[in-house]
């Protein structure tokens, strides 16, 4: 077609620049408590030395990432001061701020995703060295979910995908040193990465370090061990040198939060709460004495009491044990055939079994497997249509997020336009895809329509619409304001549903092709 | 203007084009979706910023003026909406719009009054504002534009590709990209849901009539129209170009007498609808054309870029002329300026004609007629995005001088964040990889020097409005400098546009004229 004469990385940047537009117009938009989180951090970083960075307690927000991220909020409050005075200085100050105090803020998430747009940039090339589809790249930059997330919650995921994206892509390429020293990179950024871990040690270690002699692995181990050791020294040494090490790991590991955050991550756990509640009621029902728990599940600090009535109690070691047990397929499959062409899947994989077991996940952990799916999304027509339903489903979830009236038409305008550009995009490739392939086996003129939604998932989707309506209008009706939980239940056990079956698709999918 | 070029990777060495998921084999009525789901988004986030005169009591501004339209439409008889009484004081934001726009306040003060009936409340609600009321308010011209304005595109869009109006050069795919530009038009945008008005009702309504126009409904198209003249007064600016392509067309059928009569018929039918709660008395109906017409305002407000405004730093028209010979002397210019347009339609009427007529007519209206506003250059933007296809530089040029003309507004709304955003994305649209209807202009580079010339000057009076205090003896230099750039490009605009609709008699189009001409 003449028409598509733009070579993939100007459309790339093209969509970025789009994006970009898009996110200028989400600034005056609502902000949650993570807008003062990183203000503080911002003001923290650049009025104090790194001696109190940890220590300072000024704010109710203290610092509980890792130093990297400090050092990536002071790089973004370099600027600050030439803006507004106010922003950098500590005490936060709590009056309502200046719109050029808001627009900075903004600013440097949009900025800071130029990591990403340099990540997919390089990932325009996949592990077998042919061109990733536009649409691959576009459905990553133009992720409702992250744009959400980012520009209108306000965090800096942008950021920590592109470094994650970065060592994807370095691993893919082959360059596993500089995948690996990314990493570390991500996990000195923020420590929730430290689930992929173990795919990684493993992959690295076999890819890497095995196959080539006893003395060239062992020369390689050390070499890679020696990265990893540098990035964490760079990262954590200064507060080793100020004897701060337990003060740090106190605030990047705070114990004493409950398996649930305010509202349910829809994960499995969702599913263990439900049958503790049916199973309460049949017992109470046939005549069992059921205590009802104290703890409530709406409250993110649940504290010693177990919140369950009869189901035994989860402890983080009981959701640790788990993740490794959910991850053990991949592990073995990354241990026995260690493939670039894979590593983008079982490092998602690695992240949704966090995601699915872990403690006190938090929703927008959905994002660090749904954006690297959305580059392997139009592999093969079974992971098109798994990406179309994980990413309706992950930005749905999503959706309680942005509570407020104003962004409602946003939130939903966002998630429309991109399942209509799936849908556009998946069908228009899928059918010259067949045409291709038409031309290549000169078929006797059967034309086998490739559907990229099925029945199933098409009726799922439809609930989606079902649950969205209940809850914004008939629940009103019906409950007026008793059960203010319902609607969030709902979404989250729903939306529980498609993440069970996605992260049960990843799992057949490893094992049957990997 | 010296436009970014897109490179078009000339060596062969380079990466396979990029494939864009909604290109062809795309199923186009999901491509028409997400375009106007785009479009849709692009409104709502525009509709998340500032509206004129917030905050800004007494007076405030156009947001006040239709929330003060719905107040007094709710709890007034139609027979009061125009007259001053004791509820309705006409020097506070009278009602000045046709009586379909007072229909349409009546109706949405209905759906507001439903649930925050404070908004509307007779008297005590002048000056409400609440987050609330504002996104209702915001839903209001979100949902006109989504009955209106968008059916009125896909239609037009529809009837064009199916007619082949720009000529056989035009590729079939080109649809979308014009029906990207028609929706996402960033002046329409930033004024109906940034600084706050209904543009998107009688816009669309005449979108709509010009698509009944293409695809030969023209019966529907009278009546759009007279609705749409019933919604703004403004939309006669397209009357010499209606009247002037539906004669000719008339004329050339078997019985032009019963044609034409039809058309008055319907023309006529809509008008006595509209206006029945007014017809009773000869008094009623003149007291609403009083209102309609404010001559006391006088030729020009503000700095708006037509002829009376500029010429006014040489000529003190004001002060040297009284309202009477004002009046006919812009009345005479403005007929000077569209008549070559309406010859030719009555000449030869054809379809890619009465697109060029449309943006004549409307463009003398713009720089001759008696009080125009500097939002006024919505409509000759409308047609020019029509042409998008048929005459990509001048719409991307035209689009870009026409929001610079209207900086200063946007800049005392407190829209400019909106601004460079919407503007950012509209170029980047217009240029988007696999549009390949923008191509470079083969002309020498003098006269790309020339043409740069007042870009680099717009660019500069942007930061330069922002930043430096005019000097005190001339408190709105930089307003009248603005002016004078967009008002220079305006009139090469519509020279050559004018040229351009003689020449199509002159170089009659090889392909698919025969269908036309009826």
């Amino acid at each position: 077609m003449a028409a598509a004469a733009a070579s993939p990385s100007t459309a790339t940047v093209w969509a970025f620049a789009a994006a970009t537009c898009v996110k200028l117009l989400l600034v005056p938009t609502y902000r949650s408590t993570d807008f003062d989180v990183h203000r503080y951090w911002l003001a923290l970083t650049h009025a104090l030395p790194a001696r109190q960075w940890y220590v300072d307690a000024s704010s109710e927000w203290t610092l509980d990432y890792p130093p990297f991220f400090a050092y990536f909020s002071r790089l973004l409050s370099l600027a600050a001061p030439l803006v507004d005075a106010s922003l950098v200085s500590l005490p936060v100050p709590a009056a309502p701020h200046s719109s050029p105090y808001l627009l900075y803020l903004r600013l440097t998430v949009a900025f800071s995703d130029l990591l990403l747009l340099a990540s997919v940039l390089l990932l325009a090339v996949d592990a077998r060295r042919r061109q990733r589809p536009f649409l691959a790249l576009v459905l990553v930059l133009w992720s409702p979910a992250l744009l959400a997330v980012d520009h209108v919650h306000f965090q800096y995921n942008g950021f920590l995908m592109g470094l994650l994206l970065l060592s994807l892509h370095f691993l893919e390429q082959g360059k596993d040193l500089a995948g690996g020293v990314a990493f570390a990179a991500l996990l000195c950024s923020k420590h929730l990465f430290l689930v992929a871990a173990p795919v990684y040690f493993v992959y690295l270690f076999r890819h890497y370090c095995c196959g080539r002699g006893v003395v060239r692995g062992l020369g390689r181990l050390v070499l890679m061990g020696a990265g990893v050791v540098a990035i964490f020294a760079m990262a954590f040494a200064p507060f080793m040198y100020y004897g701060q090490m337990q003060q740090l790991f106190s605030r990047l590991f705070p114990f004493g939060r409950g398996l649930f955050h305010a509202y349910w991550a829809p994960n499995f756990w969702v599913f263990y709460i439900i049958l503790d509640k049916i199973l309460a009621y049949v017992l109470r029902r046939l005549g069992f004495n059921i205590e009802i728990p104290e703890a409530s599940f709406t409250r993110g600090l649940v504290g010693d009491s177990s919140p369950f009535a009869v189901l035994p109690k989860v402890t983080p070691i009981t959701t640790f044990l788990l993740v490794i047990l959910a991850m053990t397929p991949c592990l073995v499959k990354a241990f026995s055939n260690p493939q670039p062409k894979h590593i983008i899947r079982w490092v998602s994989y690695a992240c949704s079994c966090g995601f699915m077991f872990g403690w006190h996940v938090h929703e927008k952990a959905s994002l660090h497997f749904t954006i690297p799916l959305a580059l392997i999304a139009m592999d093969s027509l079974d992971d098109v249509r798994h990406y179309f339903l994980l990413s309706i489903v992950s930005c749905y979830s999503l959706f309680p997020l942005l509570f407020e009236n104003q962004e409602y038409p946003i939130k939903v305008l966002l998630l429309l336009t991109y399942s209509t550009l799936m849908w556009v995009g998946f069908s228009s490739h899928l059918s010259a895809n067949s045409a291709r392939e038409e031309k290549k086996a000169n078929a006797s003129g059967i034309i086998v329509k490739q559907k990229f939604t099925g029945w199933i998932s098409l009726w799922y989707l439809s609930g989606v619409f079902a649950i969205e309506l209940w809850s914004q209008v008939f629940h009103n009706y019906v409950f007026g304001d008793r059960l203010p939980f319902l609607p969030l239940m709902m979404v989250s056990v729903y939306c529980g549903v498609g993440m069970m079956y996605s992260w049960m698709w990843q799992l057949l999918w490893i094992v049957r092709h990997t | 203007m010296a436009k970014p070029r897109k490179s078009r990777n000339p060596a062969s060495d380079l990466p396979a084009p990029a494939r864009l998921p909604w290109q062809p084999p795309a199923q186009p009525v999901a491509t028409a979706l997400l375009i106007s789901l785009a479009a849709l988004l692009v409104r709502v986030l525009v509709s998340v910023g500032p509206y004129s005169g917030q905050g800004a009591a007494p007076k405030f501004g156009d947001y006040e003026a239709q929330r003060h339209w719905m107040e007094l439409t709710l709890h007034l008889p139609t027979s009061d909406w125009y007259r001053n009484t004791s509820d309705n004081d006409l020097a506070y934001w009278g009602l000045d719009y046709p009586p379909l726009s007072a229909y349409q306040s009546l109706l949405h003060a209905r759906l507001i009054n439903a649930s925050l009936p404070d908004t509307v409340a007779l008297r005590s609600s002048r000056g409400f504002e609440s987050p609330e009321s504002k996104l209702l308010m915001r839903w209001t011209v979100l949902s006109s534009d989504l009955m209106v304005f968008f059916p009125a595109a896909l239609w037009f869009v529809w009837a064009y590709m199916k007619d082949g109006v720009g000529g056989g050069g035009e590729k079939r795919e080109g649809w979308m990209w014009l029906l990207a530009m028609v929706l996402i038009n960033p002046c329409l945008v930033l004024i109906d849901h940034g600084h706050f008005q209904y543009n998107c009702i009688s816009l669309g309504l005449t979108l709509g009539a010009i698509a009944g126009v293409l695809s030969r409904n023209e019966l529907a198209a009278a009546a759009l129209f007279s609705l749409a003249i019933n919604h703004k007064q403004m939309s006669m600016y397209f009357a010499p170009a209606f009247f002037g392509h539906l004669l000719g067309k008339c004329l050339k059928r078997k019985y032009p007498i019963l044609e034409v009569t039809k058309l008055g018929f319907v023309v006529f039918g809509t008008f006595a609808l509209v206006w029945w709660p007014y017809l009773r008395s000869y008094q009623a109906t003149m007291q609403v054309i009083s209102r309609l017409a404010p001559f006391e305002r006088g030729i020009y407000e503000d700095y708006v870029a037509n002829f009376w405004c500029s010429t006014s730093v040489l000529i003190k028209w004001k002060r040297l002329f009284a309202i009477k010979p004002l009046k006919l002397m812009s009345l005479c210019a403005t007929i000077f300026a569209f008549l070559p347009s309406f010859v030719q339609q009555v000449k030869s009427p054809s379809n890619l004609g009465f697109l060029y007529s449309l943006l004549n007519s409307s463009f003398s209206f713009y720089l001759f007629s008696y009080q125009v506003h500097e939002k006024s250059i919505l409509l000759p933007l409308l047609p020019a995005s029509l042409l998008a296809l048929h005459e990509p530089h001048l719409y991307g040029w035209f689009t870009y001088y026409a929001l610079f003309s209207m900086y200063p507004l946007i800049c005392r709304d407190q829209l400019l964040l909106q601004y460079i955003a919407v503007l950012g994305l509209f170029f980047l649209i217009y240029y988007s990889p696999g549009a390949s209807y923008v191509k470079g202009i083969n002309v020498s580079s003098g006269t790309k020097a020339v043409l740069s010339l007042p870009l680099l000057c717009s660019i500069l009076f942007h930061i330069v409005y922002l930043q430096i205090e005019p000097p005190k003896r001339y408190p709105f230099l930089f307003d009248a400098l603005i002016m004078f750039i967009c008002f220079s490009q305006f009139v090469i605009l519509t020279l050559y546009t004018n040229y351009k609709q003689w020449m199509l008699d002159l170089h009659p189009r090889p392909v698919g004229r025969r269908k036309k001409d009826l």
